[in-house]
């Protein structure tokens, strides 16, 4: 199998595609894309399918030779992207010829890249997916759950598109704002005191430098916590609200169950605000309605043909 | 008995208030007639120690549609409080020579013979599945056996180790951090993604544990 050999993995590089679902009454992480929509629009610069493997690129670094020729396409974070030494446009999809070195900087603003490849990167499904989970061994190219290593190739058939084109302009976020996240209250939010909800909408937190691909965790002054509760199935944007009061979003590596309080769930669409954000950046919450958020997944969904 | 919505794409059942030793298992038969009627609308079905999480395809309902067809079967589960089944029986062998155990019997005010015997003279029910994969928590320990959780977590726990904490126990499929007191270790691999089924526990089942000594764990592939 032909493909791209990786020269320079950067700091986590993760095979990723919609996520391993099905077997969370097993306790299993459901993983995937942290920023949904841009891992879309990669894809859907190089009219792949919905969920076809790509790869999630941490904080850029990487260096890649190909060894076919084809055509990829990258979003998300700003970063510097070369190939043989010539740049090339973020957002945006471009052909890679046999022999040809695509090199990606250091990350500007915004946290992940998404670097998907015409057709798809091939590797073994575990569990239904390829879908790397560090913390639980799973997924990956080698199916172990380990990110790109130097020497790794990713595997791809060769491919060819009519031309470049780009994610309009609209479409693509400024990961250099203030996000506003959107949150659907309930859960346990009953359990807070109305003050305290309403403190939690008003103050502005700060992302902690401990946030990883489980859960974004947030510093603020602390929330009055309700007690602990007997554990139960959780979903992605679950804001949790452990003893010490400072909140916790869980991301894609989330776990399946949780005890603690639960405050509310924030928009899928807005999971990609929180991934790219840096550490010690602020963010502020604002309310929405479940049935509103329920009408903007589906018109994303059938936009990018889930 | 309630129905939540948990985001955009989850619906919270809410079973009883307080767990108690029958609901495992008939959480667990209302997991299976749900999938079986509901199943196309569903990605994942996830049983807690009172509720039953379902996560559905927005693309196919949401969570007032999928209440209303819920409500018959809610309705023929609470007429039963009585699971017609008994649940799948486990026996695990353990070898009782955990680092906690000395420690355990101490606190308990118990000899570790007695810790042993208290342990594997039990019969416990699978609550729930979580933490992390192949984790099923085991209700419930005995009342002599309760202790709180360390007070500061491992940060790596081999892989097959028996735990106990409050009144529960578990073995922990994989390495991982963990709170919990070791009693031990069992020889078998309790998940694994490339097997029919990965995990051999369910929500529900019954598991024993029987005592095996050194030879017996290493006959068994266990790598002390």
């Amino acid at each position: 199998m032909t493909g791209l050999a990786v020269l320079r993995p950067g700091p986590l590089s993760l095979l990723q595609d919609a996520g391993r679902f099905g077997w969370q009454h097993l306790g299993v992480s459901p993983a995937g894309p942290l920023d949904v929509q841009a891992a879309a629009w990669a894809n859907r610069l190089l009219d792949n399918p919905w969920g076809t493997p790509l790869v999630e690129i941490a904080l850029g670094g990487v260096e890649l030779e190909s060894r076919l020729d084809t055509w990829v396409a990258l979003c998300g974070a700003e970063l510097d992207i070369t190939l043989d030494g010539a740049p090339r446009p973020n957002w945006s999809r471009f052909p890679l010829r046999a022999g040809q070195c695509l090199c990606l900087g250091f990350a500007r603003s915004g946290q992940r890249s998404y670097l998907a490849v015409a057709g798809g990167f091939r590797a073994g499904a575990l569990l239904g997916s390829v879908a790397t989970q560090t913390r639980e061994g799973l997924g990956g190219l080698h199916g172990d759950g380990q990110p790109l290593r130097a020497g790794d190739l990713l595997p791809c058939a060769p491919a060819s598109r009519s031309g470049a084109t780009s994610v309009p302009w609209r479409f693509v976020p400024d990961y250099r704002a203030e996000p506003r996240l959107r949150v659907m209250p309930g859960g346990d939010a009953g359990d807070f005191s109305v003050a305290e909800r309403r403190r939690f909408f008003a103050q502005p937190w700060r992302l902690s430098p401990q946030s990883d691909r489980m859960g974004a965790r947030l510093l603020g002054e602390p929330l009055r916590a309700p007690a602990r509760q007997w554990s139960l199935g959780v979903t992605t944007g679950a804001i949790q609200v452990p003893p010490d009061g400072q909140p916790i979003v869980l991301l894609a590596d989330r776990q399946t169950m949780g005890g603690y309080p639960i405050l509310g769930w924030v928009h899928p669409l807005d999971f990609g605000l929180l991934a790219q954000c840096p550490a010690h950046r602020t963010v502020r919450f604002e309310r929405v309605a479940v049935e509103a958020v329920q009408g903007e997944m589906r018109e994303f969904y059938r936009f990018f043909g889930r | 008995m309630r129905l939540e919505p948990a985001g955009a794409d989850a619906l919270l059942i809410v079973l009883a208030e307080q767990p108690d030793a029958g609901l495992p298992l008939r959480i667990a038969t209302l997991t299976d007639r749900i999938h079986l009627e509901l199943g196309p609308l569903l990605i994942d079905l996830v049983p807690g120690w009172t509720t039953l999480l379902l996560h559905y395809d927005l693309l196919r309902t949401d969570h007032l549609q999928l209440g209303k067809r819920l409500l018959p079967l809610l309705e023929d589960w609470h007429a039963e409080p009585e699971s017609p089944r008994l649940g799948r029986l486990h026996e695990l062998p353990v070898w009782y020579a955990g680092e906690d155990l000395a420690e355990v019997a101490r606190a308990c005010a118990l000899s570790e013979a007695e810790v042993i015997a208290l342990h594997s003279g039990t019969e416990y029910r699978v609550g729930a599945i979580g933490f992390a994969p192949g984790f099923a928590y085991l209700g419930e320990l005995d009342a002599r056996l309760a202790l709180p959780r360390r007070a500061s977590p491992r940060t790596r726990v081999p892989a097959g180790s028996l735990a106990i904490a409050e009144r529960q126990t578990a073995i922990y499929p994989q390495a991982s951090p963990g709170g919990w007191h070791l009693l031990g270790r069992c020889p078998r691999r309790l998940f694994d993604a490339r097997a029919e089924p990965p995990c051999p526990l369910a929500v529900g089942d019954r598991v024993r544990f029987c005592a095996i000594d050194e030879a017996a764990f290493r006959a068994e592939g266990g790598v002390p």
